[in-house]
């Protein structure tokens, strides 16, 4: 482990992962809060705004500790990767730079009037400031989306004279093919999170009989939501994201799939652990014939297994791949389960008395996160070993001399300053929950009273 | 056009010092002028809905030197390693600081995050003195364009320097001095009574520091980079940066006397262009100059990006950034005025 360039991916790993947690729960909420608010322009009821305030004190929280721990993201392409952004800078700092010249300056000047302006905006100024948040965090999602893309499946460029690469064309950066099912498809997911735990939150209210009309806001809301979401999540985003790696990074699909011969009429396996010295899955469980459908919409396709790519075009860390891609296909699978249910008992007026179905609503906000993290992890231990894929290896990005003891130091300064994080982000969001909508003071009253 | 670019991420490096230099100031001077809760609250309040879009500039601006000059960001991200991280840790603190003190109403919660407002604040301040003392005077760069700057050496300026050493420090310093004290305009210039009183009286005791330290650091910089002074013998353009600087400090303790708070802040920004401008001025076209032999220095143009990326790139960011520019004067006309306590809804 006293090699560098262990050290600088996990940096990066743990870094990015921790930094998710954050934004996937504000690009999730921030649809949600735009539709409590319209709704309570609509309906000219009160309740609705409070719960849209609610959700601004949570979703502020959240974007702080998104913010704090986003800005190491981009320092780190130089501080521990700079062999990847002398090579990758050329095309890839455009769209970081655009995140911060259109994203960042609209979301950070939006938030500020919607925290803090919702008296003197009025209430459909203050709708739009919540509409323009929303935009630019996905704007935001959608700029770290191309540059991943482009890792993915590098389009739009040259290799100049130096051996560093050139943007050629702009739009075709913007517009690489690998961008639409991923962007939606990441989106998706943030949604998930954020109607699942918007739901959750609700069916706690409404379990622990505390402040109950909200708690039926949220689970309606919520639920409604995370039941769109899931099956999109599925289909088409899930279903065309897949396409696209099995027609770019069939080597990746391969993996993901656990599949290491090369088959006509291929299985899914639903279970089962890979054994890379063996070159087999052990303890399968497998659906016939099913990925070859999945993948090429014909039962007797062949699909090409890992014996088809050389060794050292294999992803890396095949068993976490495969797990990674699993879990979150497992998750995604039982959320469609979950809110197809809860939405069936919501239609039939049945939810707020269904308490076992409360309960499930309530203890799954977890799973989200998880499912979220499984995926990004699938996206780039699938792009292993590459780092941009087919032009550099991992191994040839990292920071000339920054050595892993130094990597360690602050690897170690990261985990600690993010366990402290953890716990006053829990406290807080625990002290919202506890505190609940119904005592928020009220900004449109005062506006009748003077 | 790569000459264009260096001025454009020039400006908005200046753009970051000005505006979360106000508040980065109010942070060191914090817990000198706001002794009672109220007064802390109000401290908090000037700066509240604006400084996550000022520190939003240093993102930027990072961002758009990164797309222009690629090689430099590598370089100086991985170079400076140690004191980055550091300056990210700091910057996580604060924004806890800030925005995590209001949330909880208990006297040991509101103190901790105070201090830790105020004490990265006056660290983040001596740190980004320390990197333009650093980029000034140079660092040891190999034939590739990289190097790894060790935290301290013998403190002297040598071919090998440490991150620290007098001339950094020195550097720091009047960075801790000028942020200070335009910090201090600021926040006199939002509130009232005690607060306002104090900020004042910081801002004329600084005043005589940031003189002192201002030529001091003229003095030493042309001892140790006397290149710098080539750009100023070539062009009369460059005489008007010590002419605005000088005026700008007159302007300050004469604004300053008769009470005018916001053209006070206005001249202390105005010093900040200044002293910035004229380094960027004296350093181009060098970016990162290297102390170990000059012709390994990195300039504007064995760095920069594509000239087609530079093209498209300023076609976006002129576009990007109007559209910045008017949520910001929205912004700060909305907020405008003297902050309260009493119009407080959210936190």
């Amino acid at each position: 482990m006293d090699d560098a360039l262990i050290v600088h991916r996990l940096h990066f790993a743990f870094t990015i992962t921790y930094h998710y947690l954050f934004p996937q729960l504000t690009m999730g909420l921030a649809p949600l809060i735009v539709i409590l608010k319209t709704l309570a322009i609509r309906k000219k009821d009160e309740r609705y705004n409070k719960a849209a305030r609610f959700w601004m004190k949570v979703f502020g929280v959240n974007f702080l500790f998104g913010v704090i721990t986003g800005i190491p993201m981009e320092f780190q392409f130089g501080t521990n990767w700079a062999k990847f952004s002398q090579y990758a800078g050329g095309v890839i700092a455009t769209t970081l730079a655009m995140e911060g010249v259109f994203a960042f300056f609209l979301e950070s000047a939006f938030l500020g009037l919607f925290l803090y302006g919702e008296k003197r905006l009025g209430q459909k100024w203050h709708w739009f400031s919540a509409f323009m948040v929303f935009v630019g965090s996905w704007l935001s999602a959608y700029f770290i989306i191309v540059t991943d893309a482009w890792m993915q499946h590098p389009v739009g460029y040259t290799i100049a004279a130096d051996g560093s690469a050139h943007l050629t064309s702009f739009w075709a950066l913007l517009f690489n093919p690998w961008v639409g099912w991923q962007y939606l498809h990441n989106m998706g997911g943030a949604v998930i999170t954020g109607a699942f735990v918007m739901a959750a939150v609700g069916a706690f209210y409404v379990l622990s009989r505390r402040q109950e009309e909200y708690g039926r806001i949220f689970l309606r809301l919520g639920v409604t939501a995370a039941v769109i979401a899931s099956v999109f999540q599925i289909f088409p985003s899930g279903d065309g994201q897949g396409k696209m790696v099995a027609l770019h990074q069939p080597a990746t699909l391969a993996a993901m799939e656990g599949l290491f011969k090369t088959e006509k009429g291929a299985p899914i396996a639903i279970v089962g652990q890979p054994n890379v010295a063996e070159q087999r899955l052990d303890n399968p469980i497998l659906i016939p014939k099913a990925l070859s459908f999945l993948t090429y919409n014909r039962w007797g396709a062949e699909v090409k297994g890992l014996d088809a790519y050389p060794r050292d075009q294999w992803p890396d860390n095949i068993p976490l791949l495969y797990f990674s891609y699993h879990i979150m296909v497992g998750l995604g699978t039982i959320f469609i389960a979950i809110t197809l249910l809860a939405a069936f008992l919501l239609w039939r007026k049945r939810l707020y008395q269904a308490r076992w179905m409360l309960w499930i609503l309530m203890l799954s906000f977890p799973f989200p996160y998880i499912a979220n993290t499984a995926g990004w992890m699938t996206a780039e231990l699938g792009r292993q070993p590459w780092l941009v894929y087919g032009l550099m290896r991992t191994s040839e990005g990292f920071s000339p001399l920054v050595s892993a003891g130094n990597g360690w130091f602050t690897l170690l300064g990261f985990m600690g300053m993010y366990a402290v994080l953890s716990v006053i982000f829990l406290f807080l969001i625990w002290r919202e929950i506890e505190h609940g909508p119904r005592f928020l003071k009220s900004a449109v009253k005062t506006e009748g009273a003077a | 056009m790569e000459s264009l670019w260096f001025a454009l991420v020039a400006l908005m490096l200046v753009a970051y010092v000005v505006l979360d230099g106000f508040d980065l100031g109010a942070g060191i001077i914090h817990l000198l002028v706001a002794k009672t809760n109220e007064e802390r609250q109000l401290v908090l309040r000037s700066i509240g809905p604006v400084w996550d879009g000022n520190e939003v500039w240093l993102l930027a601006a990072g961002g758009a030197l990164y797309f222009a000059f690629p090689l430099l960001y590598a370089s100086s991200f991985s170079g400076f390693y140690l004191p980055l991280m550091m300056v990210l840790w700091l910057l996580m603190l604060r924004g806890m600081g800030i925005e995590l003190r209001s949330h909880v109403d208990d006297p040991l919660w509101r103190s901790f995050f105070d201090f830790i407002f105020s004490v990265s604040s006056l660290l983040l301040a001596v740190f980004f003195g320390v990197a333009i003392g650093n980029v000034v005077r140079g660092v040891p760069l190999n034939s590739e364009g990289y190097f790894f700057a060790a935290l301290w050496t013998d403190l002297r300026v040598g071919p090998q320097p440490g991150v620290l050493d007098w001339y950094t420090v020195l550097i720091g310093l009047l960075s801790l001095a000028a942020l200070a004290v335009h910090g201090a305009h600021y926040v006199a210039l939002k509130t009232d009574g005690g607060v306002r009183d104090r900020s004042r009286r910081i801002a004329s005791l600084g005043w005589y520091a940031l003189i002192a330290l201002t030529l001091l650091s003229l003095v030493a910089t042309f001892s140790v980079r006397p290149q710098v002074i080539d750009n100023y013998k070539n062009s009369f353009i460059g005489w008007s940066v010590p002419l605005i600087v000088a005026a700008s400090l007159g302007a300050m303790f004469h604004f300053l006397k008769q009470g005018r708070d916001l053209a006070a802040f206005l001249s202390s920004s105005t010093y900040l262009v200044g002293m910035l401008a004229g380094a960027a001025y004296g350093m181009y076209p060098t970016l990162l100059p290297a102390s170990t032999d000059p012709a390994l220095s990195l300039t504007i143009f064995n760095t920069k990006t594509g000239d087609y990326s530079l093209r498209v790139g300023l076609i976006w960011w002129i576009v990007g950034m109007l559209l910045a520019v008017g949520y910001f004067t929205f912004l700060y006309r909305f907020f405008r005025g003297k902050v309260t306590l009493e119009e407080g809804e959210g936190h």
